[in-house]
């Protein structure tokens, strides 16, 4: 499967390809665009990607959830291009034999994908003016190991 | 002596700033990043707005301003991240 797509992710889809008479447990987090009081009127956002390396990141992602957490499968997608206000730009979806390693994985994954994705996001308001946002000071791969 | 050819890629506000998406860099065989990253500030127009510790990425992994270079890398500067 592939980690990128420019289309709407399909959320039921990847929760269906985990599926499993053996995974009792599916966790599932869905990252979508916001409009809060600290953001402003946004409309949409525009996401970039070095797309050849997310592909590979999130490969490497998700095969160290799955080396943590065996029995656990997970599946991933982030979207580029243009999403609206209210559109999923991220899925994680995590299955495991029980509930407490599907969340697990499900945390830790979106957490190693925050700070180490490289994926850019251009914030577009009602207004029509647009600026480049980051994630917060904690967005950085600064763990050696995690350069691998 | 030039003995390394370096392919640098740099994306959004990266690109943005420099009016460039791709640089090639010619250094010596025994440079590290930091001397790619420094090439690179002093030798593109609009360079010296990049920072000069800045997320870099070898060969599509995560690395570290210490480490070596090969001829023919692909070095991505990368803005800060804004993934999710």
């Amino acid at each position: 499967m592939e980690h990128v797509t420019r289309a709407p992710i399909d959320v039921v889809g990847l929760m269906t390809a985990l599926s499993s008479p053996q995974r009792g447990g599916t966790a599932c987090f869905v990252g979508t665009v916001r409009a809060g009081p600290e953001d402003g009127d946004v409309v949409r956002i525009v996401y970039s990607g070095y797309e050849a390396m997310l592909e590979e990141e999130f490969a490497r992602i998700l095969g160290e959830a799955g080396a943590r957490w065996p029995g656990c499968a997970v599946a991933a997608q982030h979207r580029l291009g243009e999403v609206p206000l209210g559109d999923a730009s991220v899925v994680i979806v995590s299955a495991a034999p029980h509930r407490e390693e599907a969340f697990a994985a499900c945390r830790y994954v979106i957490e190693e994908a925050k700070c180490r994705l490289p994926v850019w996001k251009r914030e577009i308001l009602a207004d029509g003016s647009a600026s480049w946002r980051e994630n917060g000071a904690g967005a950085t791969p600064s763990k050696r190991a995690e350069f691998g | 002596m030039t003995a390394l050819r370096i392919r640098c890629r740099l994306f959004a506000r990266y690109a943005e700033v420099t009016g460039r998406e791709e640089v090639e860099l010619a250094l010596p065989a025994s440079a590290l990043i930091a001397d790619a990253v420094a090439a690179l500030r002093a030798q593109v127009p609009g360079g010296e707005l990049l920072p000069t510790h800045p997320l870099v990425a070898r060969n599509r992994r995560h690395a570290l301003p210490t480490d070596p270079l090969a001829d023919g890398d692909e070095l991505a500067f990368l803005p800060p991240l804004a993934g999710g």
